[in-house]
């Protein structure tokens, strides 16, 4: 690595303590006990709570008590709600002290990057190791090469759906394009199954419908060179498709519905449909006796998993990445970085992964072909969410710009602005106003 | 004896007056006893006021340090249309929460100042909402007007009231009446308690001679009662106008500023730009427009105060 051959660093370290009158190594291993500075190196991990919580459990309960041993190090691990990760970043960076591994979402890394440590070795290795990143995770953590977060995983945004309900009302496949979707969903609303979709002031949810649906229809905020393009006939005819849609086919209360509501909902049995993460099917299996049809049998049976449809510019995605940054403020970057080693060891990944049940993509091209993906085919739709999804701010560079616009709600508010009553027009001025403010100062 | 005692003490002052006391000058001890109020409001108001200040007039992002850019972070804010928003919103919050709160709490303290059974007990449990944790009891509000498993819209629903759900937090106007309707539930105890304490101090003559020279019970709320209570009741106005105005769990928990920042107050879209986004400097100078307005009232309001207690 280094180049210190194992013989020099004996050498070197026994010569040292010889001087201390102990003996180097053998001195340490004579004591029985780890060297004092690594007692004290604690890694403090900053992760959200977990939509598939035995992820969080194996964490908690195998891999990290794994890791302390095998690392010689303390690891801290922390979890709290999605939405609150960047506030704990930028307050980490500003003080100076914080969490020495933070979780982050999508192009997020970006605004941050200035603070953060270079992982470029880690993610260099684990590539090498297990195929290539995909390009939705290169772009989203790595800026010229130097990647300034180590990509965690994908996770992929499908439609949830009832696949009986869908049936009734002579949908047996799942509707191709926004008409089809929006028919069957009035259908299903007048039943009282609504779609169900957030578009409130989250990280997760809105993000991933919004974005697709603007390009479907042939809408961008930027276009390839990083001109705004927002205000365009292609852009208004997709909030007013959305705003009518919603009125038509959807829950009218996903304006105030953050990322965990559709799962309340979907389980509870009040939405025919959402665009979700795999937590509500993964959920709905692991309970089968909790999550029931009305006809008393598992509501998992009924689940099937189906990408957005498209619009007259074609089908898009856009997924949730998740991936790690080290704050260049940590004292312990190095250990920090021996745990991500650790944790992306291709047996130990391996486990999160498959506890993962296929909610969590790989960010590597080394998984697709994976076990998980053959065992259940309602989970298979998920195997290529690395390869298909797109970044924020396509077809531009997901930058920090891009990173601005997506946490600021901006794209997802200039829909709920015309669902709320604002003129379609109106709406989209105001959102080319403020990206005009973000990407030309 | 008294005597001796008088000339040794005499004695011992002047032997005291050799040594170096400063604490005996009134204007030292003054200032010393100021000092740990001076140092608590220096660290947490004035430093952060001034750092809010220098980050304002700069481009600072988070990690990056920035450069003055003068007013720039201002002018923007002037042609920001949530910005816009956010100042409606925070003062239509500010103006229909006070006045609920003070008619509510004033209703309440003259129940309470009466005479009934377990009259402690209730006093101290109608403070409840203002000493559980405020993030605690909005959670709890948020499921009760949550989009789907709403209990106030099942109990409407089971008695017959309405026939589809209301869209409490998913409906700009429906979210900005639930978070006024927390705000007054909270606010409304600590209005009570301070204007009882007000009722209290007026002394139940006034009111019995008005009673034998046969003023009803208006009046004599209208001509003794209220002109009495008038500055308690600026007081504790000023200080919740102070609080509501610059009020942030209750939205952040509530709604996050949704749906489409139809309820974002100053202070959670500060929070937004400068600890979300990171855009600190932008943060900085949303929460520094609020001082401005803030300061207007206050002045207004003590003005008005002082005038009151001088009549």
């Amino acid at each position: 690595m280094t180049g210190v051959s194992r013989r020099k660093f004996l050498k070197t370290t026994g010569a040292g303590a010889v001087a201390a009158s102990s003996g180097g190594l053998a001195g340490i291993l004579a004591t029985g006990r780890a060297p004092a500075y690594a007692q004290q190196t604690t890694v403090h991990w900053l992760r959200w709570n977990d939509f598939v919580p035995a992820c969080d459990q194996l964490l908690r309960q195998k891999l990290l008590p794994e890791a302390e041993k095998a690392l010689g190090i303390k690891v801290r691990y922390e979890t709290v709600n999605g939405n609150d990760l960047q506030p704990r970043i930028t307050s980490g960076i500003q003080s100076g002290a914080g969490p020495d591994l933070i979780m982050l979402f999508n192009n997020h890394p970006h605004l941050y990057q200035a603070s953060l440590a270079d992982v470029s070795d880690v993610a260099g290795e684990i590539a090498k190791d297990q195929g290539g990143w995909y390009k939705l995770c290169s772009a989203n953590s790595s800026s010229g090469g130097k990647f300034f977060s180590m990509p965690m995983a994908i996770i992929g945004a499908m439609n949830a759906y009832r696949k009986s309900w869908f049936a009734e009302v002579g949908y047996n496949e799942f509707p191709k394009t926004w008409d089809q979707y929006r028919d069957a969903g009035k259908k299903l609303k007048a039943k009282g199954y609504p779609i169900g979709q957030s578009f409130g002031q989250s990280f997760g949810d809105p993000p991933t419908f919004a974005y697709p649906l603007l390009w479907s229809f042939g809408g961008a905020e930027i276009d390839d060179k990083g001109k705004v393009v927002i205000n365009s006939k292609a852009t208004v005819d997709a909030v007013k498709w959305m705003a009518a849609a919603w009125v038509d086919a959807f829950d009218e209360g996903g304006l105030a519905w953050d990322d965990a509501s559709n799962n309340r909902a979907f389980l509870a049995g009040t939405i025919c449909s959402s665009l979700n993460g795999a937590s509500i099917y993964i959920e709905s299996s692991r309970k089968p006796e909790q999550y029931k049809q009305a006809n008393g049998k598992p509501m998992k049976d009924d689940i099937l998993h189906a990408p957005l449809p498209g619009g007259p510019a074609g089908q898009f995605g856009f997924h949730t990445y998740t991936s790690h940054v080290v704050p260049s403020y940590s004292k312990n970057v190095s250990a920090t970085k021996d745990l991500l080693r650790f944790i992306h060891k291709k047996e130990n990944y391996d486990q999160w992964f498959s506890t993962g049940l296929g909610f969590y993509t790989p960010g590597t091209t080394g998984w697709e072909s994976h076990d998980l993906w053959k065992k259940d085919p309602v989970m298979a739709p998920f195997a290529v969410a690395g390869k298909l999804g797109l970044t924020p701010g396509h077809p531009g560079e997901p930058n920090a710009k891009a990173a601005e616009v997506l946490t600021k709600y901006l794209i997802g508010n200039m829909f709920a602005a015309h669902m709320r009553g604002q003129k379609a027009e109106d709406a989209v001025a105001a959102c080319e106003a403020q990206l005009k403010k973000i990407y030309e100062g | 004896m008294a005597v001796a005692a008088s000339t040794s003490a005499s004695e011992r002052v002047i032997v005291a007056k050799a040594k170096w006391r400063p604490l005996e000058s009134e204007r030292n001890l003054a200032w010393l006893l100021l000092l740990p109020t001076m140092v608590l409001l220096g660290l947490f108001i004035a430093y952060p006021f001034m750092r809010g200040l220098l980050l304002s007039v700069t481009d600072t992002r988070v990690g990056v340090p920035g450069e003055f850019v003068g007013l720039d972070n201002f002018r923007r804010l002037a042609s920001d249309p949530i910005f816009h928003a956010v100042v409606w919103n925070t003062c239509w919050y500010t103006f229909v929460t006070t006045i609920f709160k003070l008619a509510l709490g004033l209703w309440l303290a003259l129940l309470l100042n009466r005479s009934f059974k377990f009259k402690a007990f209730t006093r101290a449990f109608i403070l409840l909402p203002f000493i559980i944790p405020t993030v605690l009891s909005t959670f709890a509000w948020k499921w009760m007007f949550d989009p789907t498993f709403s209990v106030l819209n099942w109990m409407l629903y089971q008695t017959g009231f309405i026939r589809s759900a209301i869209n409490w937090l998913g409906d700009g106007d429906l979210a900005m009446l639930s978070i006024i309707i927390v705000n007054i539930w909270r606010g409304v105890p600590f209005f009570a308690i301070s204007l009882l304490a007000g009722l209290q101090t007026i002394s139940p003559d006034l009111n019995e001679a008005a009673a034998i020279d046969g003023a009803r019970p208006l009046q004599r709320f209208w001509y003794i009662t209220w002109p009495l209570l008038l500055p308690v009741t600026m007081v504790v106005m000023l200080f919740s106008v102070i609080q509501t105005f610059a009020d942030f769990q209750i939205v952040y928990v509530m709604t996050g500023g949704g749906p489409a920042n139809a309820t974002h107050l100053f202070a959670t879209y500060a929070y937004q730009l400068g600890v979300g986004t990171g855009l600190l400097s932008q943060g900085a100078a949303v929460s520094l427009a609020m001082f401005p307005i803030l300061l207007l009232i206050v002045i207004v309001q003590l003005l008005y105060i002082r005038r009151v207690e001088v009549r």
